[in-house]
């Protein structure tokens, strides 16, 4: 039973990563087409964020020493305006061009933005210690579960609820979702195009900041690399999910955290070093059961 | 002068074909204004100039005495010039109520305010019943008429509508004419309708234009363009027969 708890908190902690993260790429994807592969790299930069930069070997922690009520607020604020930059420098400029030449800027951005943490602060990984007495485990119903894990789960949970009731509820929501499906009727029926992108990018570098932020508590390094596996993953899920569906992202998410936890427990030792091949063939057969992904959206059959 | 949406000589070319050539047309409030021609005639086209999604080569549109230059379509749309789409266009993840709702945010309400007018609007059109469906799930009849109640949130003085009985059976038209008349008596709008159902546009209509081409063959009253020799000779070999029955 325990061990039950505990792959489960498990599937749920790395499923909420990928799950914030593949909201962050169809949020964009919904209101511009646009898969933005610099996500991952907005994650890095938050983190990096958290030190002063200098090329030597230990961290010079300098927005990481601000008490837990500023500093969240501020790097959730330099996520959301990085991202809000990109759109207003980059990519605006390519509102009207094909989707294969906009995930090329956005590669584009992203190795922009790789090599200028690489610049300032050289490719070393460096440690950090950010909150670690949040890895302390506590108990639940007998099962020794760190404390961050469950941390990570409520963030999502109360993420995902209160971008719910965004959506649902206000007119910022309701604009997004119309242009999410169909940016040109929405843009001709006079909602306001810029406004509308610009608030997905917000909320999309918010996201980012998010996860860079639990990264970095949980594994305690500052890594250039640190948002890549992340944002491929999160990627893969929001394919999964049916471009276009904030629901399935989101769903996927968990679903890949959950094959990959599950994996590493079913599989026989000697291929669990292989884990990942298993949860791509997973990813592989979905595609072919479902090409449209498991929840694509109705307006997705339309459009050619 | 009465208050009117004017084609004014309006040329439309695409790449040396002409589209659309030297058109006049006057849509005026509280009339139905109908518009026949065959396939390719050139009649989408005109709607699109005259709610901006197209810009005319040469000619212009004028919206109650002045002249529209070149407005993108939402701001022509808070003018009071409104259309709808062939194909519907409607949002389809969205539900009914939003989908008009989202128009009256486009059009500068505040929330609170769109979620009222549309669902005044819905009970309008008769269809308050489908405010929670999902756009996307919603028979055809239905979906035009969803279709018919964004186009007409925030009182336009204009209406467009581009094929709105098409595919829909004899008795879905002519619940579809009762709704047109209805917004003519009610909202006082002007209806410009584009429209292959033949007997629906005589039925209805005030006046005929009649586009072949790229242009207007004749203009007149049901009864005159039931006459016209014109006419005839224009819908020969394409509906011949279809039109022989009906004229």
């Amino acid at each position: 039973m325990t061990a039950v708890l505990q792959i489960l908190f498990d599937a749920l902690s790395l499923g909420s990563l990928y799950a914030l993260g593949a909201l962050g790429i169809a949020l964009i994807f919904g209101v511009m087409r646009l898969v933005n592969f610099a996500h991952g790299d907005y994650i890095a930069f938050c983190v990096f964020a958290l030190l002063w930069p200098s090329i030597d070997a230990a961290a010079i922690v300098f927005i990481g020493k601000l008490p837990s009520l500023i500093l969240i607020p501020l790097v959730i604020a330099i996520g959301a305006g990085l991202s809000v930059l990109s759109e207003i420098v980059v990519f605006r400029r390519f509102r009207n061009a094909n989707p294969a030449t906009m995930m090329i800027a956005s590669f584009a951005l992203g190795f922009v933005i790789r090599y200028f943490l690489l610049m300032l602060y050289s490719s070393r990984p460096k440690s950090i210690d950010l909150w670690s007495n949040l890895s302390l485990p506590i108990e639940i119903f007998g099962a020794r579960i760190p404390l961050l894990q469950v941390i990570t789960i409520c963030t999502t949970i109360v993420v995902l609820l209160a971008l719910t009731a965004f959506l649902k509820r206000t007119r910022f929501g309701l604009e997004m979702r119309a242009a999410a499906e169909n940016f040109t009727m929405a843009r001709m029926l006079g909602v306001r195009a810029n406004n509308v992108i610009m608030l997905a990018f917000a909320l999309s570098g918010a996201l980012a900041a998010a996860i860079g932020l639990i990264l970095v508590t949980q594994t305690g390094t500052v890594d250039i690399q640190m948002g890549v596996s992340v944002m491929l993953v999160a990627f893969i899920a929001t394919v999964i999910g049916g471009l276009g569906s904030l629901t399935g992202a989101v769903i996927a998410g968990f679903l890949i955290g959950g094959a990959t936890v599950l994996m590493q427990v079913i599989l026989p030792v000697d291929a669990r070093p292989f884990r990942d091949a298993f949860v791509y063939a997973a990813v592989i057969v979905t595609l072919i059961w479902r090409p449209n992904g498991l929840f694509a959206p109705k307006s997705a059959k339309q459009r050619v | 002068m009465s208050p009117t949406l004017t084609a004014d000589s309006v040329s439309v070319s695409f790449e040396g074909l002409r589209a659309l050539s030297k058109v006049n047309l006057d849509v005026p409030r509280s009339r139905i204004t109908g518009l026949i021609g065959p396939n390719g005639a050139g009649k989408t086209t005109l709607v699109n100039v005259l709610t901006g999604f197209q810009v005319p080569s040469e000619g212009h549109v004028i919206l109650d005495g002045e002249r529209l230059g070149c407005l993108p379509p939402h701001k022509i749309r808070r003018r009071g010039v409104a259309r709808t789409f062939q194909s519907g266009r409607l949002f389809s993840d969205l539900s009914v109520l939003d989908n008009l709702e989202v128009t009256g945010i486009g059009l500068g309400l505040q929330r609170k305010e769109a979620a009222s007018r549309a669902a005044e609007m819905l009970e309008w059109v008769g269809i308050a019943h489908l405010a929670e469906r999902t756009a996307g799930g919603l028979p055809y009849t239905d979906e035009r008429r969803v279709a018919i109640g964004r186009a007409l949130m925030m009182e336009p003085h204009y209406l467009l509508l581009d094929e709105p009985a098409a595919g829909m059976s004899a008795e879905e038209a002519a619940q579809l004419a009762s709704l047109i008349k209805r917004i003519i008596a009610e909202k006082k709008c002007g209806v410009l309708l584009i429209e292959h159902n033949i007997g629906l546009v005589l039925n209805i209509c005030d006046d005929i234009h009649v586009l072949d081409s790229g242009e207007i063959i004749d203009c007149g009253s049901p009864a005159a363009i039931k006459a016209s020799e014109k006419v005839r000779h224009a819908y020969m070999g394409t509906q011949a027969d279809a039109v022989g029955e009906i004229l």
